[in-house]
């Protein structure tokens, strides 16, 4: 797994308190993961810390699952 | 009780009488304080006569650009924002069937759409704290309505209805957003008025006599202390009597 995924790993893990396993690819923040709507706006908060970038509101609506949040990071960073 | 050291309050309209009383409630209880307004000469005395901690930060809020800086300048002065009191608001008073547009969106710009600018830019750095306190200065008009203040009024009335909704929002990162609302209060506005006219207002305010600065910056200590995290979304009416809400 690539560093990048490692990283958004880390920080789901630690702001919805949920197990490693869970966060997958598909998994989706809200419906797998437990997330409300303020979770994930702190979680976009939370990568753009990590990587240096700039999430815009439109952006941040598309980044559904996990899979979604590393692609645009790798894409973005 | 009520002790504000360490946090850092943003109170826009402190070159007012009401403002200023904040400013020094807050500063007293231990805050930093960041004083807004559009009158730099009144702020920068405001801020000698408080000593430490205390930041001028001129801004016009009927500039959005610089309404939408003024967050980001306050917590590079002063360190945090912890506090955000919008205190600021102006009138265009007119007998409605007369009311211009521009007399409309102005007053609604200033008075609303700037406190909601300001609400919405300070939620990011209190979210992440995990703390927060907005207080947001509406108006016993707002509740009552009011010849001549149709725009005010719906100004007024509105930042409690957005209140309302960021406090259901945000309560769950530990950030409370209440509405403080004046009735008639004593302030250079109201010394121009004839003793006739503060006769007849007086005679519709159970408590028989005006408010004073102070009583409203009461409310906002309150509000914005520690003690008061499990009061959120409600508008603490600060009128002597003259509405029972």
């Amino acid at each position: 797994m690539s560093d990048i995924a490692d990283r958004v790993k880390k920080i789901v893990v630690e702001h919805l308190g949920v197990e490693e396993g869970k966060v997958v690819e598909n998994a989706s923040f809200i419906d797998d993961l437990g997330a409300d709507s303020l979770d994930t706006v702190e979680l976009v908060m939370a990568f753009e810390e990590e990587f240096g970038i700039e999430i815009p509101d439109d952006a941040a609506e598309t980044i559904q699952t996990f899979g979604d949040a590393v692609k645009f990071i790798t894409e973005a960073s | 009780m009520f002790d504000l050291s360490g946090k850092c309050a943003l109170i826009t309209g402190a070159s007012g009488g009401i403002g200023g009383a904040i400013a020094r409630t807050l500063h007293a209880a231990g805050a930093t304080v960041g004083l807004s307004g559009t009158r730099v000469a009144p702020l920068e005395e405001l801020a000698a006569e408080l000593g430490s901690r205390a930041h001028v930060l001129p801004c016009d809020l009927g500039d959005p650009e610089a309404v939408n800086a003024l967050p980001k300048q306050a917590i590079e002065a002063m360190g945090s924002l912890d506090i955000l009191v919008n205190n600021a608001g102006i009138t265009r008073d007119q007998v409605f069937m007369r009311m211009s547009d521009d007399d409309w969106q102005r007053v609604l710009d200033v008075n609303l759409t700037a406190t909601m600018r300001l609400c919405r830019a300070v939620v990011r750095p209190m979210m992440k704290a995990r703390w927060g306190r907005i207080v947001n200065i509406s108006s016993i008009v707002g509740a009552t309505g009011n010849a001549g203040q149709a725009n005010y009024a719906a100004a007024k009335a509105g930042m409690v209805g957005m209140t309302k909704s960021v406090a259901a929002e945000v309560a769950s990162r530990g950030i409370t957003a209440n509405a403080v609302a004046p009735g008639f209060i004593a302030t250079a506005m109201t010394d121009a008025l004839s003793d006739d006219q503060k006769e007849r207002i007086n005679a519709q305010i159970p408590a028989a006599r005006m408010g004073t600065p102070e009583e409203i910056a009461a409310a906002v200590l309150y509000l914005s202390s520690s003690e008061a995290g499990y009061v959120t979304g409600t508008t603490l009416h600060v009128n002597g009597g003259m509405a029972m809400l």
